[in-house]
């Protein structure tokens, strides 16, 4: 489909946007590398020399390395779960002939636009509150007592702030996508004696295969790497009780400033974004018009 | 697949829609009527939607404070420059690999993709060195290419969507009528890619203006956007809610109403052409 | 001048080989026809002249000159493409002055060139539109000036009709006809479609499998096709193949007669009539007859049988012989 001067031109416009990529990518990992295996604690700068894998070791055996892979998936799963499951269920809605779609897709896409930080703010202190946030006067009117959402229920809130955040996004894409459905092959399957659920599980629920791919793959993207938001608001704790492997690696290189350990747990954090990052573009990849 | 509905039913459909929306919506609501109220009413038990003593004093004192305009043009420059940086380089990525494609573009794509991937903390440390030494730490062009960098794979991907929907004989036609590769590009694509491009740049442009590692982590005053201004507003705490919503307020208008204008297009984009 | 040779030009797409090799003359202001079934490297053959691919190995020379490693728009060809590629986002002026553009020419002398192409092809009423706001036929015609206005060696055609409706079809097909007649400057013309093939070129290249099967003038080719190949493929309905005993009374492996040869009366086919279709003008009836296969027959408008008639058939015009290998027997 092409001529050989042409493969030649479009080899020289890939170049500047792998050069850079691979450029960005390989020397920050190789720093990293050199530094996993050194002994490097801004506390005490004058003690270096080489550790051999001592600092990945630290990392593997550290109770909280664990804590934080388990709690990384649960944020990326029960992200992905909540956007999904509601995304579907509010584009389903939308999707119906309503009064004032318009304005109404402009307030559901708004949070989407709102940086991590407002977001987490919005919700840690106008709402979750133990004292002055919305939820705590509610339960005060209703004669309960406030729930100290940070503190007993810490991922189940980042994770609620983060899905709060991407809902739109999913929304938005399969609502797209319902949309592109031609209403003939609805007609045609209740022509043919289906059920309204049995519609949504044959026809409605393939269509959106692909949609629902996009939002698999772009939100995985997005949510291995969450970090302002829980920054901003339980800063990992209480204790390790909501630190995922990115804040894990925060807390090594800024509060514990050993920077030795904060880079092996950032190349175990590679490698396991990399396993994940596989098993990811393998399965669903081929859904992407690629 | 919209269909008709009696008028009971869509009645219905549209109060529990709207409904939906406004649950949605109404974090972002309550940000910015809290950001109008005095601090006392702000944290008033029960919460009153309205209050009657609303005031402009927030955004004042938070005016007053903190160097607004600087940190504002800060997020402009370094959102709109990230992005017209990565289309100079994404526009030629995204022709050849839509127009000559090889065996191997796909999985190109999926490995620009997948360096997205890498936890950016993994690599903050050395980042961080690379930027000091230098001395592109806290400068407004170092957070340009670090940005650019980051959005790079997201850009090339929805170009290269949009390009592909463009008929490779328009291309051809071109060439036989005696473009150059440059002409071909400046002439025909460019042009008939328009809305895509833009709606990429719309998009990069709120990634990045809501970009919040990196922004911190690189910058300290000079170079410093809105996102490291409300990270540094929130740090204080001391419950000023309705300072904190003005704050806030002032950080997200700007891309919010961006976003409003232009949701179609961005909606249409974020699909990545795997939805039609 | 628009004088074309192709040496020994062959493609291969990796492993397959889609021209085995292919030489050819394109005499300065012929009318040549490339016509095939899908996929037998027509469309491909074309794209070698016009550059948009690379051939792997032989040469293609224009006008004397060795083309072969020339980028397309150093060939001197235009090329109208079965979609029109016509560019959207410019007006019909500005599709057609494209190429003059982008050769630098002078603003004023584009634009005589512009209006000189446009009323020669009814367009002068048009020049604001945007490509979306025309007809099909419209549409063709813009790309059809887009390509004269550059005065080319020759023009290139991908099955240009093959988009519009059969009424559109017929008049576009006399318009190129009569552009040919004025311009006298080489048109390459690719179709599936045999009727174009017969009523526009002065010679058609038939292709099969990427292998030039014969040229040869429309009339010479439904005379004397060369092998079975053309004679199947030239004539419409198709010629009655036959195989077997019959055709080995007259000496050969297959017999060919076409439908406008068979008389029907007496003779010595016998058979039922199984489809009868009366156009008023013509009759096609298909008669099953044993021990030779069905039979296609064009009658004249008045021939009275119907489905389930019997009737007797003579093949009384030409009939083809050809041997085993399929080649036409002298």
């Amino acid at each position: 489909m092409a001529t050989q001067s042409s493969r030649l031109a479009a080899r020289l416009m890939v170049a500047p946007s792998v050069i850079v990529l691979l450029v960005w990518m390989a020397i920050p990992l190789a720093m990293a590398i050199y530094y996993s295996f050194r002994l490097y604690r801004l506390i005490s700068p004058e003690r270096t020399g080489w550790v051999g894998f001592r600092n990945y070791t630290w990392f593997i055996n550290s109770p909280e390395f664990w804590m934080a892979i388990s709690n990384t998936l649960l944020l990326v799963g029960g992200v992905l779960a909540i956007t999904i499951v509601f995304g579907t269920l509010i584009a389903l809605l939308i999707d119906q002939p309503i009064w004032g779609q318009g304005p109404l897709r402009i307030l559901v896409i708004s949070p989407f636009f709102v940086m991590p930080p407002v977001a987490a703010s919005i919700w840690e202190n106008l709402f979750m509150h133990p004292q002055n946030g919305m939820f705590a006067s509610f339960a005060q009117g209703l004669g309960m007592k406030p729930i100290l959402f940070m503190e007993s229920y810490p991922m189940a809130s980042v994770i609620f702030i983060v899905a709060w955040e991407w809902l739109p996004f999913a929304t938005l894409i399969l609502l797209t996508a319902l949309q592109s459905l031609s209403s003939e092959q609805l007609e045609a399957a209740e022509m043919d004696g289906a059920s309204a659920v049995s519609r949504f599980r044959y026809i409605i629920l393939p269509h959106m295969t692909r949609a629902i791919t996009v939002v698999i793959l772009i939100q995985t993207i997005f949510l291995l790497g969450i970090f302002g938001e829980i920054f901003t608001t339980t800063q990992g704790g209480p204790g390790s009780a909501s630190t995922t492997l990115p804040y894990m690696i925060f807390k090594q290189a800024i509060a514990a400033k050993d920077i030795g350990r904060a880079a092996a747990g950032g190349i175990i954090a590679v490698i396991l974004a990399n396993i994940v990052a596989y098993f990811l573009m393998r399965g669903i990849g081929r859904h992407l018009d690629a | 697949m919209a269909r008709s509905l009696s008028p009971r039913r869509k009645m219905m459909m549209t109060l529990s829609a709207w409904t939906v929306a406004l649950i949605i919506f109404f974090p972002v609501l309550w940000m910015i009527l809290t950001s109008f109220k005095t601090e006392v009413s702000a944290v008033a038990s029960p919460p009153q939607l309205f209050t009657a003593d609303w005031t402009l004093d927030n955004y004042a004192e938070v005016w007053a404070r903190s160097d607004y305009p600087r940190f504002f043009w800060n997020s402009v420059v370094i959102s709109v420059g990230s992005t017209l940086l990565g289309l100079a380089i994404a526009i030629p990525a995204a022709w050849a690999m839509a127009f000559v494609p090889g065996k191997r573009t796909k999985d190109l794509l999926m490995w620009m993709l997948s360096t997205k991937m890498m936890p950016a903390v993994a690599v903050m440390i050395p980042i961080y060195l690379i930027f000091l030494r230098t001395g592109l730490i806290d400068t407004r062009i170092g957070l340009v290419i670090a940005l650019m960098l980051m959005n790079l794979p997201i850009i090339i991907w929805m170009l290269y969507t949009y390009f592909k929907e463009i008929p490779a004989e328009i291309l051809e036609a071109s060439r036989m009528d005696g473009a150059s590769l440059w002409g071909e590009i400046v002439y025909v694509l460019t042009p008939m890619a328009l809305p895509g491009i833009a709606s990429t740049c719309l998009l990069n442009i709120i990634l990045a203006w809501n970009e919040a590692f990196w922004t911190i982590v690189l910058t300290t005053t000079k170079a410093a956007p809105l996102s490291a201004f409300i990270a540094s507003f929130s740090a204080p705490q001391g419950l000023f809610y309705a300072k904190l919503s003005a704050a806030s307020a002032m950080a997200i208008m700007p891309i919010l109403i961006l976003g409003w204008f232009s949701q179609k297009q961005l909606v249409r984009g974020l699909t990545f052409g795997a939805v039609k | 001048m628009g004088q074309i040779t192709l040496n020994q030009v062959r493609k291969s797409f990796g492993e397959v080989d889609v021209i085995p090799g292919v030489d050819l003359d394109i005499k300065d202001g012929e009318f040549v026809v490339f016509v095939g079934p899908s996929g037998c490297g027509k469309s491909t053959l074309l794209r070698l002249i016009a550059g948009l691919e690379d051939t792997t190995s032989g040469t293609i020379s224009i006008d004397g000159k060795d083309a072969t490693a020339l980028p397309p728009a150093k060939r001197g060809l235009a090329m109208v493409f079965q979609s029109y590629a016509l560019y959207p986002h410019m007006s019909v002026k500005k599709n057609i002055g494209f190429p003059l553009k982008m050769a630098g020419m002078d603003p004023a002398e584009a634009e005589k060139r512009i209006q000189r192409a446009a009323s020669v092809l009814n367009l002068t009423n048009y020049l604001d539109r945007k490509p979306g706001q025309l007809s099909g036929g419209q549409r063709q015609r813009v790309a059809i000036g887009r390509a004269i206005v550059r005065e080319p060696a020759a023009f290139l055609f991908d099955e240009p009709l093959s988009n519009l409706d059969a009424a559109l079809r017929v008049g576009m097909r006399q318009e190129i006809s009569e552009l040919h007649q004025s311009l006298k400057t080489t048109m390459i013309y690719v179709t599936h479609d045999q009727v174009e093939a017969m009523t526009m070129a002065d010679k058609i290249v038939v292709l099969n499998a990427g292998r030039i099967e014969q040229v040869g003038s429309p009339l010479d080719l439904y005379h004397n096709p060369k092998n079975v190949f053309v004679a199947g493929f030239i004539g419409s309905p198709k010629m009655n193949l036959i195989e077997g005993p019959e055709a080995a009374k007259h000496g050969a492996h297959t017999i060919g007669a076409r439908p406008e040869h068979i008389t029907v009366g007496d003779g010595p086919w016998e058979g039922v009539v199984g489809l009868s279709e009366h156009l008023g003008s013509d009759s096609f009836i298909k008669v099953d007859v044993p021990g030779i296969g069905i039979i296609n027959v064009r009658g004249s408008g008045e021939l009275g049988v119907h489905h389930g008639d019997r009737v007797k058939l003579n093949p009384a015009g030409k009939i083809h012989r050809f041997d085993a290998n399929g080649l036409a027997l002298a």
